[in-house]
């Protein structure tokens, strides 16, 4: 990523992917490319299969029909999803120093370095357990800091951080976005910031007949 | 790789040390079920004897069995095993790293303290070093076993009796040959056709436990 081609390189595509859940097409038909520097907004009601799609996308949720691909083998991927991976019996170094060790190498400068950025400076050898929810997603953000991926996919970052989080939160995605990184994040906020792609997946739900039958059912 | 898994070791350790009472729990449900047998049927030496081999090796299973459930249970619920699994590593890297960790801690003292069962039991001394050695080759091959039950039932509410039923099955072989080659040994007979047995299931583990589990675990 260090020249500037006329069109940015394409960091992840899908083709043709759909995905059923308990006989119920949550989505089909998605297309789309990622681009480094896009910042993508994934909205849909509740249950319209945000979090599946992240899943999918990260290789964690089968993919069925259709495909997912990294078309630069060598990109980068972190996610972080609902659960956030952490051990409530280690503290917060501890935890970033095992998830950063999956992949490279850390020193311990640089994950309290990393801490620092989300606000948690003085809780690093605070074990977990004893963090609040909000602290505990920030924990699992640091490694956003520490680890540099070139795509992150995020499920509800914002949930439990307070509101001053939330506008530093917007800062690094535009940083990380700025340096050529992409974002594909679910959130049932609004971003604000210019550069936010909106994808509703709502509208790729199809009104096949096993899915309106079910739905019949369960919305009326 | 090495790395990765080194990783996986040390952050597991860590864990134990954190919690010491998870790792104690077999080790204490083992001493418990041998120090009450003798209570239960009688304390004779003539027949303790002849039952010690069959009884360290049935407390060392369920020891075992009792440990394994939460082998990737608990990385489960709290989403880190996603995150192991997205490495950019291969997953039985994943299963061997914790089978290893389970082994350490289940398996290792265990054996350790089996010379101090055995003299408990009146096994013959001459048997404790067979014991201590089928033991040696029999704990992994039980840990390894277990895996596969224990990646299967991940993410499986009350997997706990899913798990003894798959794999008592696999367990029993194990059993056989690790009681019988005690029993020669205090006969004074010779054990090598045991021994062989007994690696041989051990090789056979190594070879499918980190091919199945590290499939169950993508499931």
């Amino acid at each position: 990523m260090s020249f500037t081609p006329s069109t940015p390189p394409e960091l992840l595509c899908t083709s043709d992917l759909a995905c059923e859940r308990d006989l119920r097409v949550l989505y089909s038909g998605l297309n789309f490319s990622v681009k480094a520097g896009e910042l993508w907004h994934i909205k849909g009601l509740n249950g319209a299969g945000k979090t599946t799609l992240l899943r999918q996308l990260a290789g964690l949720h089968a993919v069925d029909m259709g495909q997912v691909w990294l078309p630069d083998k060598a990109t980068k991927v972190i996610y972080i999803g609902h659960k956030l991976g952490l051990k409530e019996q280690l503290t917060a170094d501890e935890n970033l120093a095992w998830l950063a060790g999956l992949d490279g190498v850390s020193t311990q400068e640089q994950r309290y370095a990393a801490l620092e950025q989300v606000g948690l400076r003085g809780y690093e050898e605070n074990t977990v357990a004893q963090l609040s929810a909000g602290q505990k997603r920030r924990v699992a953000l640091a490694r956003l800091h520490l680890c540099k991926a070139d795509l992150w996919l995020l499920d509800e970052p914002f949930t439990s951080i307070d509101q001053q989080g939330i506008v530093d939160e917007q800062d690094w995605l535009s940083q990380h976005i700025g340096l050529g990184g992409a974002v594909l994040m679910t959130s049932h906020q609004a971003i604000n910031l210019p550069q936010v792609k909106v994808f509703d997946l709502s509208t790729y739900a199809p009104s096949s007949p096993i899915n309106r039958a079910s739905e019949g059912g369960a919305l009326m | 790789m090495i790395k990765f898994m080194l990783t996986i070791v040390r952050r597991d350790l860590l864990l134990v040390a954190r919690q010491p009472a998870e790792m104690l729990n077999p080790l204490v449900f083992f001493v418990l079920v041998i120090a009450l047998f003798p209570l239960g049927i009688s304390p004779e030496a003539a027949l303790l004897s002849q039952t010690a081999a069959g009884i360290i090796w049935v407390a060392a299973m369920l020891a075992t069995l009792l440990s394994l459930e939460l082998l990737f249970k608990l990385d489960h619920d709290d989403g880190s095993l996603e995150q192991l699994l997205l490495a950019p590593y291969p997953s039985w890297s994943v299963v061997l790293a914790k089978v290893f960790v389970h082994w350490l801690v289940s398996g290792l003292p265990l054996i350790l303290m089996s010379p101090l069962i055995a003299t408990m039991l009146f096994l013959p001394s001459q048997a404790v070093p067979t014991l201590m050695l089928s033991l040696l080759i029999g704990t992994p091959t039980l840990s390894l076993l277990g895996a596969i039950g224990a990646a299967l039932v991940t993410g499986v509410r009350g997997g706990g009796m899913l798990l003894t039923l798959l794999i008592l099955p696999l367990y029993v072989p194990v059993i056989i040959f690790g009681a019988s080659s005690v029993a020669a040994a205090a006969q004074g007979m010779a054990v090598d056709g045991y021994m062989a047995l007994l690696a041989a299931m051990l090789v056979f583990a190594l070879m499918i436990t980190p091919w199945a589990a590290g499939s169950a675990l993508k499931l």
